[in-house]
């Protein structure tokens, strides 16, 4: 039976969590099916912003959560008095950049495109677990193969991999910032058009660890 | 590195040279020795005495990101590089760079080495037709690697964009909780550390034979609800402080007993900052403690 106000019972569920919630998981809590839950939720989302409610709903790492307006970050900000993580070095954004688009990826391919070493960088990615070791590659000497998380996901705010800037659009974009360069588009598209396309010579040995899904996603992404 | 945009004008290096120089078939190839003798030039000109220049500087991230610095600023075409004049510009950066005393790294050498070797290639005269097809244009490389860093440091960018309005957006349980508040993780202690800690303090009082023969001085529960309140008030004290406002050592035990009670009833909870530290007596955590609420501390000891 799903409870008699299921938008309410959606937020009370929402409230308790302190990470996203995925609809499936959803559904099965409040025993309802999907349609009538997304609808829960389009509900409660727009109540929120009608009120201009102090929360706001966001739709991150596959699943839904409940969030501070981004208004009232400054006050939010004060209460936690820095305890919040330290934003990612420059160093650390490349490799991340570098891992999500180009992943199953080892590091020598991520020292490759960087031209510096990065073991330092990935060290730190590792930590924090927005990346994780999808398995080895059977290249010679068998390096191990990285690729993005949930939490990479949620650590961007990103609904899934393919929220990500297309690599088309990325170049639209670097060229954007070059207009002098912005004639040079066409012949961007012709020379660079297997950048960062799926070049990736693994053959993928999964640990049992790995998420399935996003490196399928990542796949899709090389192809568009 | 120096930021020309922002930083004070000392260290453009390519201030003499022209933005666009191709390199000319015939004409002199501009010298190693030229491009070091810009900053080295410049360093003369600081007349000892001079105010001490303040540098700004930009760190560069690798050999590229430098490349790519200088093609941005010399709004030079990334497929069509003038490769003396980049190579003569990298060489004074680099140059600058020790002059500074900055560690240059392994990787701007090797990036030094290349840039060269595709120069030489360049002036070096083709040895036939069917070999210049085969070889292509010696920059083709860099311009590929340059092309496809320019692209990640986009999706950098646009990453770190993601990152700071994510930040902006707060989820639940970022404040932290009372365990988690301390400034060192403290180790729950055992009893034998309470026990420990109570003959310390023991030792440390004077003994003092007082002969007060009134009876039931000391209660055990109003001992309980003492160190209840003094916790809740104080959201901790040491157990040291505890034992030391105690009178005597009759009232020491009863305070002790009656922390051992607290805790049975888990009411509060005792941790040890290192071993042999001071014990403090802290609230518990919020959901541990919710069953203890309407818990009654059983009469007597």
């Amino acid at each position: 039976m799903p409870p008699r106000n299921l938008q309410a019972a959606l937020e009370a569920l929402l409230f308790s969590s302190d990470q996203p919630l995925a609809l499936s998981l959803l559904c099965e809590s409040l025993d309802a099916p999907a349609e009538a839950v997304l609808q829960a939720l389009r509900g409660l989302e727009a109540d929120y912003a009608a009120r201009e409610a102090g929360v706001q709903l966001r739709d991150i790492a596959g699943g839904y959560l409940l969030v501070t307006a981004p208004e009232h970050a400054e006050w939010v900000g004060r209460l936690l008095r820095g305890k919040k993580k330290m934003r990612l070095s420059r160093a650390a954004l490349e490799a991340m950049a570098i891992i999500a688009y180009k992943q199953p990826v080892t590091k020598s391919e991520v020292e490759a495109i960087r031209g510096v070493d990065s073991s330092a960088v990935l060290g730190t990615l590792l930590e924090r677990n927005l990346v994780t070791i999808r398995g080895r590659s059977k290249v010679v000497g068998r390096p191990l193969l990285y690729g993005t998380t949930q939490e990479f996901l949620d650590y961007f705010g990103l609904r899934d991999l393919s929220e990500l800037p297309r690599p088309e659009e990325l170049r639209a974009l670097v060229a954007a910032r070059e207009p002098e360069q912005l004639e040079m588009l066409e012949v961007m598209a012709e020379v660079a058009s297997d950048l960062p396309a799926g070049d990736s010579p693994h053959e993928v040995e999964l640990l049992p660890s790995g998420e399935a899904g996003a490196a399928d996603r990542a796949e899709e992404l090389d192809h568009a | 590195m120096i930021d020309p945009e922002s930083g004070p004008p000392i260290g453009r290096p390519d201030l003499e040279s022209p933005a666009r120089e191709a390199p000319a078939p015939g004409a002199a190839p501009p010298s190693v020795a030229t491009a070091e003798a810009v900053p080295s030039r410049r360093a003369a000109g600081l007349a000892p005495g001079s105010p001490p220049v303040l540098v700004k500087l930009e760190r560069f991230e690798g050999p590229l990101d430098l490349l790519l610095h200088l093609i941005k600023r010399d709004e030079i075409d990334i497929y069509d590089i003038p490769i003396a004049h980049i190579t003569q510009q990298y060489l004074a950066y680099l140059e600058l760079m020790r002059s500074l005393d900055l560690e240059v790294a392994g990787e701007f050498l090797v990036m030094a080495a290349t840039l060269m070797r595709i120069k030489a290639k360049m002036l070096l005269p083709l040895p036939g037709v069917g070999d210049e097809e085969e070889e292509g244009d010696p920059r083709e490389e860099l311009v590929q690697r340059l092309v496809e860093y320019r692209q990640f440091k986009e999706a950098a960018s646009t990453l770190q964009l993601r990152e700071e309005e994510r930040r902006r957006l707060y989820e639940r349980g970022l404040l932290p909780g009372e365990d988690e508040a301390g400034p060192l993780p403290l180790a729950p202690a055992t009893l034998f550390d309470l026990l420990d800690a109570l003959s310390r303090v023991m030792a440390r009082v004077p003994e003092t034979t007082v002969y007060d023969v009134r009876g039931e001085v000391y209660d055990l529960e109003e001992k309980m609800s003492l160190i209840a309140r003094t916790v809740a008030e104080d959201g901790a004290v040491q157990f040291a402080t505890l034992l030391m406002r105690c009178h005597a050592r009759a009232e020491m035990i009863v305070t002790f007993i009656a922390l051992l009670e607290l805790v049975k009833l888990g009411q509060v909870s005792v941790v040890q900052a290192e071993h042999f530290g001071d014990i403090s007596i802290v609230a518990r955590a919020p959901e541990e403690r919710e069953t203890d609420a309407s818990a009654e501390p059983p009469g007597g000891a």
